[in-house]
């Protein structure tokens, strides 16, 4: 495989995207790009922030069309911003609506005012003669199309490099992992496009399985229902337990819902029952890392096994689980313990210590530990995960800092500028010193003691 | 709909909100030391999306109507507790 389509729709005409104001065409998707890649540069790096998930999907294809790459951090704070305009020169924001991107150079989402209608290189002159010939703009296999970042555990973000190739193969592995490739459904998703998760289950479930997404971000349990009302059935919902736990306690009635998808976070089997009982659809996990993409899938009502997307492997190297095959880029070692089980099956036995999950935005402590201590005037900090409250609850972190002269609000204010807000202590507690043994490390049982006296006061 | 609101009005409802608010988020505050026009989020209380939801649940419940917005970047009834407040004093039907 040299090259691989842009997207896997066959017809023209059928529904690629849905907005408030209603549908837009496969056609007119590829107009809008093509329209868009004329207003950006040859080649170079494209930091892709559009909120809509329409324009960033015309975003992302117009950079494939000029050869760009997409950079997708986990965060947009001033400091990931400062350390993407270092690391890749020339790159370029596209934004739509208010987004802070300091002083990196920014083009504002045109009014590209396509003809509806009459476009299409590949259509042919469909005044004279039926649409037979359409056939996608193809894209070089092996064009690095996004940079994907986690948090590394030396502490500084990681790039994950996408060949378009893996792309397009970890998009159609979903979608018949999920059965969308028999019946395409219309996608409605509650978690950002720029993050793996959304990226893979919105975008590239619709790009390369040949169904629509709704442009918008739901959010608040109203949204949701007026979002699924807007689209037609059969529906998708992408979405977290968190997103899912609100919606369902809000105790709105739903539009129905055909199939529930869910990541980030364990989901507990309580509810997913519960969100399978009020939506009557089934409802989904899936399994994987923005190093990997996504690996298996299971669901949750029918027990803990989870099931390999096709062409997917896991291997045991050592003592670590090692992922290849298909859309993953090479051989990636999984940080959580896996029991491998034959068929391609497995069980997921927990997570590693220093890996942080909140709200599926993941970073690791050491990560969150080294800003700290680079905050002017803090002298030595740690942060800590107290136990979780709840499975499907969110639990915040807690810091202890040594840093005197400051207040614990001069010390959340410069942290804000280096850190996701999810991952922002709550509380910050200012203390002496911390409790470091002989050797300078933190025994987990001394902050848990240190926790519970400065925070639960239990 | 709920019957028409008058600043003062908001101006009492104040503390209840902001009550509502800590005990949602497990704060350790006074309901007092939430300044009613300082931002909720960024530099003033530093709320995020996730709190904005656990704030929405409790509202729905304690008020009687569901909150939209469309975007959780452009929650503007959250840029600060009185307009947080008057948005609610302007929908609550209990």
């Amino acid at each position: 495989m040299t090259s691989a389509p842009l997207l896997a729709h066959k017809d023209p005409e059928a529904v690629f995207a849905w907005r408030p104001d209603g549908p837009v065409s496969v056609g007119e998707y590829l107009a809008d790009a093509a329209a868009l890649a004329g207003q950006l540069p040859a080649t170079g790096y494209l930091l892709n922030l559009c909120h809509d998930r329409y324009r960033f999907a015309v975003g992302f294809a117009a950079g494939l069309l000029r050869g760009m790459t997409s950079l997708q951090p986990s965060s947009q704070s001033a400091e990931t911003l400062r350390r993407l305009q270092a690391d890749y020169p020339g790159l370029v924001c596209l934004c739509d609506g208010d987004t802070e991107t300091l002083d990196l150079p920014c083009l504002d989402f045109p009014d590209l005012a396509v003809p509806r209608g009459e476009f299409l290189q590949g259509a042919g002159n469909r005044k004279n003669e039926p649409k037979t010939e359409f056939s996608a703009p193809q894209i070089p296999a092996d064009h690095v199309a996004a940079i994907l970042f986690t948090s590394g555990s030396t502490g500084l973000p990681q790039a994950q490099p996408k060949t378009w190739k893996k792309l397009v193969q970890n998009g159609r592995a979903e979608a018949i992992a999920l059965g969308l490739d028999r019946q395409p459904h219309a996608i409605v998703g509650t978690v950002p496009v720029q993050h793996s998760y959304g990226f893979e289950s919105t975008f590239l479930l619709a790009l390369h399985g040949g169904g629509a997404f709704w442009a918008g971000k739901p959010f608040f349990p109203q949204d949701i229902a007026t979002a699924l009302d807007a689209v037609p059935q059969p529906r998708l919902l992408v979405t977290t337990p968190f997103h899912l736990s609100t919606l369902l306690a809000a105790g709105l009635d739903l539009p129905p819902v055909d199939l529930l998808l869910s990541a980030t976070a364990p989901l507990s089997t309580t509810l997913a029952a519960e969100a399978e009982a009020r939506t009557g659809a089934p409802l989904l996990e899936i399994y994987g890392s923005t190093e990997s993409g996504q690996l298996a899938s299971r669901r949750t009502t029918d027990g803990p096994v989870w099931t390999l997307l096709p062409g997917v492997r896991l291997e045991t190297e050592d003592d670590r689980t090692i992922a290849c095959g298909n859309h993953v880029e090479g051989r990636v070692a999984l940080s959580d313990l896996i029991e491998l089980l034959p068929e391609h099956r497995f069980l997921l036995h927990g997570r590693h210590a220093d890996l942080i999950n909140i709200a599926g935005k993941r970073t690791s402590l050491a990560y969150l530990n080294h800003q700290l201590g680079a905050v002017p005037g803090v002298i030595d900090g740690t942060f800590f995960l107290p136990d979780e409250a709840g499975p499907d609850g969110i639990t915040r972190l807690t810091a202890f800092v040594v840093a005197p002269g400051l207040s614990a609000r001069q010390v959340t204010v410069a942290l804000r500028e280096r850190i996701d807000a999810i991952f922002l202590p709550r509380p910050l507690v200012l203390v002496d010193e911390l409790p470091r043994n002989s050797t300078g490390k933190l025994p987990r049982g001394e902050l848990q003691a240190l926790y519970a006296e400065k925070v639960s006061h239990g | 709909m709920s019957e028409a609101f008058t600043p003062e009005a908001v101006e009492a409802l104040l503390p209840e909100v902001a009550a509502l608010i800590i005990s949602a988020l497990n704060l350790d505050m006074a309901p007092g030391e939430i300044e009613a026009d300082a931002p909720l989020f960024g530099d003033g209380l530093g709320l995020d999306s996730i709190d904005v939801l656990e704030i929405a649940l409790v509202i729905s419940k304690q008020y009687g109507f569901q909150l939209k917005s469309d975007n959780e970047d452009n929650i503007r009834i959250f840029s600060s507790l009185r307009a947080l407040t008057a948005h609610i004093a302007s929908q609550r039907t209990k």
